[in-house]
C-alpha cells in the first residue's frame, strides 16, 4: 500500500519532467542524431549547440533584449502598482470596488486583441522595435495583476501601523519607503516574480512590436528554419536556456509564493 | 491644556461624537469610560488629529489645532491591538519618534534605554516585536509613547488584550510611569473598575455623548443621570420603575409600596426610576427601615470570593453581589434587603433627584 501511494507522485513527476529531460537530452545532440533515431541519452555528446548560441550575436542578443524589456516591465509594473494598491487598500472612494474589478478584467482579454492597435500606436510615436515598447505593452497585463496581488498583502497590514507612523512624525513618503515597504517585502517579491514570468514567456506582443533592435529570444527561436532545414539541436539548447531564468527566479521567491497563496491572492 | 469645544463628528448620517466639550489639564489622568461603540476611540482620534471633527474646535495650549494633521502635533497613542513596526527591532521601535525628530544619536540611546529599563524591556532590545509576548509587545508600544515626551498621551484600551495578571501589573505601573512626564493622559476603558483603580478624572460616554466629567470618585458617587450611573456600574446597576405618590414609592403597579427616602423630597409626584448598586442588595436584613424585596433566583454565579445572585423581582432582573459563597439553587424563593439611603432616584427624564450615599459607595 505504501509503495502504491508513493508510485502516484513518482509517476506524476516523471511525466512532468520527461519533456524537460528530453529537451535537455536533445540540446546535447547534433541535429543529425535527433533526426536519425530515438535515444534516451546523447550518443555523440556535444556542446556545439550552446557554443553556437553564446557566440552568435543574433542568438545571445535575443536573451539580452528579452531580459532588458522584462526588467523594465517588472520595475515599472511594481512601481506603478504600489501606490495604486495602497489607495485601494486604505481608502474608500466612489466606485473603488468597480474600478478594482475592472482592472482585473484587463487580464481576461487575450494579448492578440491588443497586438494590432499597439503596433500602429507605437509605430506612430516612433517606439516600434524598442525595449520600452514591449515593456509598456506588457504593463497592460502586469499592472492589474500587480495591483491585485499587492492589495492583498497591504490589506494584511493593520491601518494602525500607518497611523502610528504618522503619530511618530513620519511623512507619507518616508513612512511608505521605510516602514511600509519592508512590511510587504514578500508581497513585492511575489508580484515582481509574476510580472517577470508573464513578461518573459509572452511572445505575441513582443514579437509583433519588434523587428531587429529589440528582438526577444522567443522570436529568435521561431526563425531557426535555416537553409539547411530545422536546426533542432540549436533550438533545444535555446529552449533550455530560456527555462533557466524562470527557474532561478522561482528558487528565490519560492517561500514568498507560499505566503502569497496563504493570502489567497496568487 | 487640551480643550474640546462642542466637537462633533458625523460619519454619513450617524453622529459618532455628539457635541462634546471638555478641558483637560496637563499632568492629569483622564479616563474615558463607556461601553463599546460609545465613542471613546472616535473621541481619541479627534484629540490626536487622526480625524477632523465635523464641527467644533480642538484647542491645544490656546492654539486652535482643529485641522492640523497628526504628525505636526505632539501626541503619542497606544492602541488596544499591539501595534509596533514588525520589521524593526524593539530598540528601533522605541527610538522611531526620536529618529524622525532628528535627535542626536547619544540622546536617543539614553532615552531609549531609560524607557526600556522603566518598562522592563532592557533584555529584549535586539529582538523584533513578534518575538515577544503580548505583554512585552504592548510595553514596547508604551515605551515608544513614553520616549517621545508628548504633551498628549492617548491610551485606547491598552490593556484589554492582555491576560488578567499582566493587566493588573501594567495598570499599577502606568500612572507611575507617565506621572513624571507632565503630559495630559487620556485612557479609554470599558471597565468601571479600571477607572476607579486608575483614579484621576473620568468622563463617561454614551452613544457619542459625554454624560459627565469630573473626579472619578465623584462621578461614581454622584452620577448626574441614570445613563452615567449605568455606565459606571459593573455588574449592571439594579433599576426598577416606580411611581412617586406623596411620601410613597409604588413599585410593580402598586403591589409593593415603599416609604420614600429623604432623597425623594426633591422629586415631583409621577413616574421615576429607583436604582441601587448590586452590592447593596443584601441577604441579611441590615436593620430597621430596610426595604425588603421578595422574588425568585434565576441563576447564581460563584467566583469563590464573591457570589453573583441573579434574581427576578417585581418584573425586573437584578444582581446581588455578595462576599463568600452563596450557593442558592435556581428557582428558589429569596428575600433581599436594601437600606433606603442606598437608593438613587432618577426622574422621568433620567436626571438624578438626589443620591444620598453617606460613605464610600
Amino acid at each position: 500500500m505504501r509503495r502504491a501511494s508513493a508510485l502516484v507522485p513518482i509517476l506524476y513527476i516523471v511525466f512532468l519532467m520527461l519533456p524537460i529531460y528530453w529537451l535537455l537530452n536533445m540540446s546535447f545532440k547534433t541535429t543529425n542524431e535527433i533526426l536519425g533515431g530515438f535515444s534516451p541519452f546523447p550518443r555523440e555528446f556535444t556542446l556545439d549547440n550552446y557554443i553556437a548560441i553564446f557566440t552568435d550575436p543574433t542568438w545571445y542578443n535575443g536573451y539580452i533584449d528579452s531580459l532588458i524589456y522584462v526588467a523594465i516591465n517588472t520595475v515599472l509594473s511594481v512601481a506603478v502598482a504600489l501606490p495604486a494598491a495602497y489607495a485601494f487598500s486604505r481608502y474608500r472612494f466612489l466606485g473603488d470596488k468597480h474600478l478594482f474589478f475592472w482592472l482585473l478584467t484587463n487580464r481576461m482579454a487575450p494579448p492578440a486583441v491588443f497586438a494590432l492597435p499597439f503596433l500602429q500606436l507605437y509605430s506612430a510615436i516612433g517606439l516600434f522595435d524598442t525595449h520600452i515598447a514591449v515593456a509598456l505593452a506588457h504593463c497592460l497585463f502586469n499592472i492589474p495583476l500587480a495591483v491585485w496581488i499587492l492589495e492583498g498583502f497591504m490589506s494584511g497590514v493593520p491601518r494602525e501601523i500607518d497611523e502610528t507612523a504618522y503619530i511618530d512624525g513620519y511623512s507619507f513618503p518616508k513612512f511608505f519607503v521605510k516602514i511600509f515597504m519592508p512590511l510587504i517585502a514578500s508581497g513585492i517579491g511575489v508580484t515582481a516574480f509574476f510580472c517577470f514570468m508573464f513578461s518573459w514567456v509572452e511572445m505575441l506582443l513582443a514579437k509583433t512590436l519588434t523587428s531587429v533592435e529589440a528582438k526577444p529570444i522567443v522570436a529568435v527561436m521561431t526563425r531557426t528554419a535555416s537553409t539547411s532545414g530545422y536546426e533542432l539541436g540549436l533550438l533545444a539548447a535555446a529552449g533550455v536556456l530560456t527555462i533557466i531564468p524562470g527557474a532561478i527566479v522561482i528558487w528565490f521567491v519560492r517561500n514568498y509564493i507560499a505566503k502569497g497563496f496563504a493570502l489567497g491572492r496568487v | 491644556m487640551l480643550e474640546l469645544k462642542s466637537v462633533t463628528k458625523t460619519v454619513g448620517q450617524e453622529a459618532h461624537i455628539d457635541d462634546v466639550s471638555l478641558a483637560l489639564e496637563p499632568g492629569t489622568l483622564n479616563v474615558l469610560l463607556g461601553p463599546t461603540l460609545a465613542g471613546k476611540t472616535s473621541l481619541m482620534r479627534l484629540m490626536a488629529g487622526l480625524d477632523r471633527p465635523s464641527d467644533g474646535q480642538v484647542i491645544m495650549n490656546g492654539v486652535d489645532v482643529t485641522g492640523l494633521p497628526v504628525r505636526q502635533r505632539n501626541v503619542a497613542m497606544v492602541y488596544q491591538q499591539f501595534i509596533n513596526y514588525p520589521t524593526l527591532s524593539v530598540y528601533e521601535n522605541i527610538a522611531s519618534p526620536l529618529r524622525v525628530a532628528k535627535i542626536a544619536a547619544g540622546e536617543i540611546d539614553r532615552r531609549v534605554r531609560e524607557a526600556a529599563d522603566l518598562l522592563q524591556l532592557a533584555p529584549y532590545l535586539d529582538r523584533t516585536p513578534l518575538q515577544l509576548s503580548g505583554g512585552q509587545q504592548q510595553r514596547t508600544a508604551l515605551a515608544r509613547a513614553l520616549v517621545k515626551g508628548a504633551e498628549l498621551v492617548l491610551l485606547d484600551e491598552p490593556l484589554a488584550n492582555l491576560d488578567y495578571k499582566l493587566r493588573e501589573e501594567l495598570r499599577a505601573e502606568l500612572p507611575r510611569i507617565f506621572a513624571e512626564s507632565g503630559a495630559i493622559f487620556v485612557y479609554a476603558t470599558t471597565e468601571p473598575s479600571e477607572a476607579l483603580l486608575l483614579g484621576g478624572n473620568t468622563a463617561t460616554l454614551s452613544q457619542g455623548r459625554m454624560t459627565q466629567f469630573g473626579a472619578t470618585l465623584d462621578v461614581y458617587r454622584n452620577p448626574v443621570d441614570l445613563i452615567t450611573a449605568q455606565t459606571f456600574s459593573d455588574p449592571p446597576l439594579n433599576t426598577i420603575a416606580a411611581v412617586k405618590e406623596g411620601g410613597k414609592l409604588l413599585v410593580d403597579e402598586g403591589r409593593l409600596s415603599v416609604k420614600a427616602p429623604a432623597a425623594a423630597s426633591g422629586l415631583a409626584d409621577g413616574p421615576c426610576t429607583v436604582a441601587f448598586r448590586p452590592h447593596h442588595l443584601l441577604r441579611d436584613k441590615p436593620g430597621r427601615g430596610a426595604v425588603t424585596f421578595k422574588g425568585t433566583v434565576a441563576v447564581t454565579e460563584l467566583t469563590g470570593s464573591e457570589s453573583f445572585i441573579h434574581v427576578d423581582m417585581h418584573g425586573a432582573r437584578w444582581v446581588a453581589l455578595m462576599h463568600g459563597v452563596h450557593a442558592v439553587p435556581s428557582g428558589a424563593e429569596i428575600a433581599l434587603h436594601v437600606e433606603p439611603q442606598r437608593f438613587m432616584l432618577f426622574d422621568a427624564q433620567g436626571r438624578l433627584a438626589r443620591a444620598d450615599i453617606k460613605e464610600a459607595a
